[in-house]
């Protein structure tokens, strides 16, 4: 992902971002009524295009060993703060600087292709999120030994169970080394034991990032992982601060 | 140092060689989706060769009796026109719905664009390299005249590539936006094979005694594919090399990347809002 040097410090600045969605429908999405509207003269074919502000003044200055919690309810705009924090939106106003290789966990399976052995998911995995063909090949044994599934992993990925799915990709997901870790909830679907394991691993992994942001519904996951927090409402920034101080405040809880 | 970000042309460039670095992942990407294709066969990638094959065989001899031209000469023509078209129009096609069809992994991902073009250009040229077994073959059974310019097969090839790149990167941008450009270009590609002279030969109706033919054979000159095919095709039939086609074609890389680029730095940024 993003190239920087071994030594330079991780870090993530915005600045007023904004991140503003276009919603096309299937008319505004063609050429006729921009051509149409070019010729009509005034009437800006842009601005009847409704747009979604999914995002509005984001200013954030996260250093190397940030440890970033993200609340707030559905549809306030976390995941979407997350992928302007990666840098794949990049934003309409205001700016993002982000320094340091990312690493983002979304979704477990994005990436992952049915058809082929889990050996080769773990490999085509591991190289999205930023890693070299031979870091993978020194981390599969430990991988294959994390997620149990034995002689199942030269099977095709169809074969597996949803919960088998979750254990490979935590499994590949866990093992990697990043500077910036961005990650979304949603890991849930395995059995209590494993739970457990993976927790572990997932505090492991916190440990060896950099910088963390993580985004989440689990008081228990957050105080666990992270030490402040960011509350997210309507797009913009509610409130920024110490983690139980934010949570107090979230949960609408006496300070 | 970040990366450069918005819509300036260092942000296009440091997309562009991004991806390049990345090169173990879109190669391995590239192999992958040719052995997924062929997944569950007994042949698997062979089928690319022995359709190549089929086809190639079949349009000659229709063609070479619909024209009245000996099929030794016009087997090698079509089949090795034929390779080239398939390349071509493997870039168009799958160019126009690059950033459509990679979807989730632009949305959850932030890898440069160009990492998804690379993977397409080097999968189509992974077929190419299939195809070329088929030509192997020809070889054998209608020896050429071949000489050392074959080799000028090799740059024509590298060009192709060139081109199929900024093509896909300049298409698969414009259909994100506007989608009703992807049928149109797959319509187009499909209607250019037939303008282009890969089922019939340039040169035997430009010279037709019938000068309405005449007329209408030239122009396929204002078609550039006809000069992208032609730079391949003559040095791997053993032909004269024709220098106008070269200019044509160096022409368009330039033009093109030129296009591509100032494409790029406006609306790069924005591809992952659209798709």
């Amino acid at each position: 992902m993003t190239v920087s040097e071994a030594s330079s410090p991780v870090s993530i600045m915005t600045k007023d971002a904004c991140v503003d969605f276009p919603i096309f429908d299937a008319k505004s999405r063609s050429l006729k009524k921009t051509v149409m509207g070019l010729v009509g003269g005034n009437i800006a074919s842009d601005s009847k295009v409704p747009v979604i502000e999914a995002l509005r003044d984001i200013s954030v200055t996260l250093e190397h060993g940030a440890r970033v919690g993200l609340v707030g309810h559905n549809g306030a705009g976390k995941s979407t703060l997350l992928r302007l924090l990666s840098g794949i939106y990049e934003p309409t106003r205001g700016v993002a600087e982000i320094r340091g290789r990312v690493a983002p966990v979304f979704d477990l399976g994005v990436g992952m292709d049915p058809e082929i052995s889990g050996l080769e998911n773990i490999m085509i995995r591991g190289l999205f999120l930023g890693m070299t063909r031979k870091q993978m090949e020194e981390r599969v044994d430990d991988i294959a030994d994390f997620t149990e599934l034995g002689d199942f992993l030269r099977m095709p990925l169809r074969t597996y169970s949803t919960g088998m799915r979750v254990r490979l990709a935590l499994g590949v997901v866990t093992s990697i080394d990043p500077e910036i870790l961005l990650l979304d909830e949603g890991i849930g679907a395995v059995d209590a034991a494993f739970l457990e394991k993976s927790k572990q691993r997932l505090s492991e992994l916190v440990g060896r990032s950099g910088l963390l942001v993580f985004a989440s519904h689990s008081d228990e996951f957050l105080r666990e992982l992270c030490d402040s927090a960011i509350w997210m409402e309507h797009g913009q920034i509610k409130q920024q601060g110490e983690l139980n101080e934010v949570l107090r405040a979230y949960k609408g809880l006496p300070a | 140092m970040a990366q450069p970000t918005g819509r300036t042309l260092t942000a296009a460039v440091a997309d562009l060689r991004r991806g390049w670095e990345q090169r173990s992942l879109w190669g391995h990407l590239g192999w992958q989706d040719i052995r997924q294709r062929y997944r569950r066969s007994v042949l698997g990638p062979v089928w690319i060769t022995i359709s190549m094959a089929v086809t190639a065989v079949a349009l000659g001899i229709l063609y070479s009796g619909l024209f009245d031209i000996e099929l030794a000469t016009f087997l090698p023509h079509v089949l090795v026109g034929f390779i080239v078209w398939n390349f071509i129009s493997g870039c168009i096609a799958e160019g126009s719905e690059v950033f459509i069809a990679n979807e989730g992994l632009i949305k959850h991902l932030p890898s440069p664009l160009s990492v998804h073009v690379y993977r397409l250009v080097w999968r189509q040229t992974l077929f190419f390299a299939h195809n070329l077994l088929v030509y192997l073959v020809m070889l054998l059974v209608f020896p050429q005249p071949l000489s050392w310019t074959v080799v000028a097969a090799v740059a024509a090839f590298g060009l192709l590539a060139l081109n199929g790149a900024w093509v896909a990167l300049a298409v698969g941008i414009i259909t994100t936006r506007f989608r009703d450009i992807l049928p149109i270009t797959q319509s187009a590609v499909q209607l250019m094979f037939f303008m282009t002279p890969i089922v019939w030969i340039y040169d035997d109706l430009a010279n037709s005694p019938n000068p309405d033919i005449a007329e209408r054979a030239r122009l396929a000159e204002f078609n550039p594919f006809l000069h992208f095919v032609e730079i391949i095709r003559r040095p791997l039939l053993g032909q004269d090399q024709v220098w106008r086609h070269w200019v044509v074609v160096v022409a368009i890389t330039v033009v093109g990347w030129a296009l591509t680029l100032f494409v790029m730095r406006r609306y790069r940024s924005r591809v992952s809002y659209w798709v």
